[in-house]
């Protein structure tokens, strides 16, 4: 893990959010602030060329790290670093801010339909003033044809395309400030297998060529374990296990990675007697976390210890899990 | 006896530009107690197919031709009036999103005996009873106790399982299943398709599963129609289309799929797109894209035939090729 520059570093991020009642109400229910930890001291590192990818169900804080990635929040706790300096600094710095960029889940939320696509993507060139004149429309042209589209559909409006081809335009915008790091999230969750092939083979391609890192967030572990080299198990708020993508996949630590893996339907059940094991429960509410390891009420392993107490980060080979069980060895296998 | 035919079924949009034909020639069965995953891209007539068997086609969209057969019956020519009676009663229908199926101004409960009370003759307390058995048969805890609630009290999850209990409640031998488990975790996901495979076990319930999700037909489907462009162009035990497809489509859309068991360098691709629907080519539909297309795919269109282990409509499977 420790072959190149770090590009992005979370320590000990969090970040809340208040989803209190308005003050009059709160006044005559007689009730508090309340406050939502979406993401919870949350820490990672990733290197130049690699991708790191977030996976969990919903409402786990995977979309709100990526947000801290790129500043689009501030962390209410500890620091994301981008090479090297701190994020609340570098807001103000458009240098080092056109070195990252986003693509979104919703590739007909993201494209603003009453511009043409050569503007769409024209635009973090012309924010950040990189080009100008005739320059820019080489080099939107340029971009387009890195990306499977012709230069002559940025005459085009997003309407005219289908999801697969916008969400290429979505990544030749993302691209158009020649970032060194983007966040992904959910990139291919809106389209169709054979279409998230060719979106996934695309950024994959990209990467070889540009040395791009990838923050990449998704729900979907075979699409994870495709693009991840480093991989984080989040549920509510957390990491709860993390470490190199292989290495997880062949000995999941943590018993929710376990149960996540185990619930995810696969091709190779086609005809066979594998059958998957269903998690019980869901996801409980954010706002009232349950006490200590906050999955306890749903793990098999859960004991006295884990209802009272926070677990840590504990290695185990290359990767980390936070697991009182996998601590002390119970449970194993 | 197959419980549902359907036989050559064509569905067309009249639009000011012309005729759209949605579905060209569909036909297929199911077995009671059967599961068919019906798989295929957005725009490929999925969800189409569905809704012209449950009598739902969205005006004007009409069956321009074709049958569907429901225990040897005709259901593609009733009235309103008859198909209301057939829906519910013969047929279920489980949609993705629970939220739009749920009338949020009544209770779970008056939902379901109102449902069951229109289809079975069946006295207020009696329906009640069932309704709480129900509820319980789909997996909502303290069943008796959250009757009465509304469907904003309760989750997402719990609230799919309530879409089934009232999909269900009348006894119909048949479900429509569209996407049913998309809008949901995965954990919640693997709690849907047992609820679901457990009542084709127990009640010989047949239900045609509608999804892109090819993990949940794996895990679900006995057979698998495979659509394109409006057509069923491969069908087959859900092993064999996963395993050894045989229709150069269905190879390309397995091979795009990442594996959780092996990691890929690349993923295949099959390269373009779906056409739209006024855009079809002439011949087989998939064979501007196809890297085996020949002379005759592009001038003549191909029925399903047998291609090794399961029905292709492909020409390379053709015993006897034309010539010239």
């Amino acid at each position: 893990m420790a072959e190149g520059r770090i590009v992005l570093e979370a320590i000990e991020a969090s970040r809340s959010f208040d989803v209190s009642r308005p003050w009059l109400q709160r006044m005559v229910a007689r009730e508090g602030r309340r406050v939502l930890r979406a993401v919870d001291a949350v820490s990672f590192a990733v290197t130049v060329g690699r991708t790191l990818s977030l996976v969990g169900e919903s409402g786990c804080g995977k979309s709100t790290v990526g947000r801290l990635a790129v500043g689009l929040y501030e962390p209410s706790g500890g620091e994301i670093r981008f090479e090297g300096q701190s994020l609340s600094t570098a807001r103000a710095q458009p240098a080092l801010r056109r070195r990252m960029n986003m693509i979104f889940q919703d590739p007909y939320a993201s494209l603003n339909p009453r511009w043409r696509v050569s503007d769409i993507v024209a635009e973090p060139i012309r924010a950040f003033r990189l080009l100008s004149g005739r320059d820019v429309q080489d080099r939107v042209g340029q971009l387009l044809t890195q990306v499977g589209l012709s230069p002559r559909d940025g005459e085009k409006y997003p309407h005219e395309f289908s999801g697969g081809q916008r969400q290429r335009v979505s990544i030749a915008r993302a691209l158009s400030s020649e970032p060194e790091f983007l966040v992904c999230d959910e990139p291919t969750s809106a389209l169709d297998v054979s279409v998230q092939a060719q979106i996934l083979n695309l950024m994959r391609d990209l990467q070889a060529r540009m040395q791009i890192t990838y923050l990449f967030i998704s729900h979907n572990l075979a699409v994870v374990r495709h693009m991840s080299d480093l991989l984080g198990v989040m549920y509510l708020g957390r990491i709860v296990e993390y470490g190199p993508g292989e290495s997880i996949f062949a000995a999941p630590r943590h018993p929710y990675t376990r149960l996540l893996l185990d619930a995810i339907p696969d091709l190779g059940m086609a005809g066979s007697t594998r059958a998957r094991t269903p998690v019980g429960g869901e996801v409980p509410s954010p706002i009232n976390p349950p006490s200590g390891c906050t999955f306890h009420p749903r793990c098999p392993l859960a004991n006295a210890r884990c209802r009272a107490e926070v677990p840590k980060h504990t290695r185990d080979g290359d990767v980390l899990a936070a697991c009182h069980a996998v601590e002390e060895g119970r449970g194993a296998g | 006896m197959s419980l549902l035919d359907v036989d050559g079924l064509t569905v067309e949009f009249p639009t000011r530009r012309g005729v759209l034909r949605a579905l060209d020639r569909v036909s297929f069965s199911i077995a009671p107690g059967e599961v068919l995953g019906v798989v295929g891209e957005s725009g490929a007539g999925k969800s189409l197919t569905g809704a012209a068997i449950i009598g739902l086609l969205e005006p004007p969209g009409r069956i321009a031709a074709g049958q569907i057969r429901l225990e040897g019956g005709r259901i593609d020519n009733l009235s309103p009036d008859r198909m209301r009676r057939v829906r519910g009663k013969q047929v279920g229908a489980i949609f993705q999103d629970p939220l739009t199926t749920l009338n949020p101004l009544y209770s779970v409960g008056r939902q379901l005996t109102e449902t069951m009370q229109a289809h079975l003759p069946l006295s207020g307390p009696e329906a009640r009873r069932r309704a709480v058995r129900w509820l319980e048969d789909v997996g909502i805890p303290a069943a008796a106790q959250r009757i009465d609630a509304y469907p904003h009290e309760f989750s997402g999850g719990m609230r799919q399982r309530v879409v089934i209990a009232l999909a269900l409640c009348a006894e119909p031998r048949l479900v429509i299943a569209d996407e049913p488990t998309t809008a949901l975790d995965v954990s919640i996901q693997a709690q849907v398709i047992a609820l679901l495979k457990r009542l084709t076990r127990e009640r010989g319930l047949s239900v045609m599963l509608v999804t892109h999700d090819m993990g949940v037909i794996a895990e679900a489907a006995d057979r698998i129609a495979v659509m394109y462009a409006g057509r069923v162009i491969e069908i087959g035990a859900v092993a064999d289309v996963v395993r050894n497809p045989s229709h150069p489509y269905t190879v390309g859309l397995m091979g795009s799929i990442p594996s959780l068991d092996v990691r890929v360098e690349r993923l295949r691709q099959i390269d373009g797109a779906m056409p739209r629907l006024n855009a079809i080519p002439p011949g087989c539909p998939f064979n501007p894209r196809c890297p085996q297309v020949f002379d005759r795919c592009q001038v003549e269109r191909p029925d399903l035939m047998p291609a090794r282990q399961t029905e292709a409509a492909c020409w390379l499977f053709d015993p006897a090729p034309a010539h010239g």
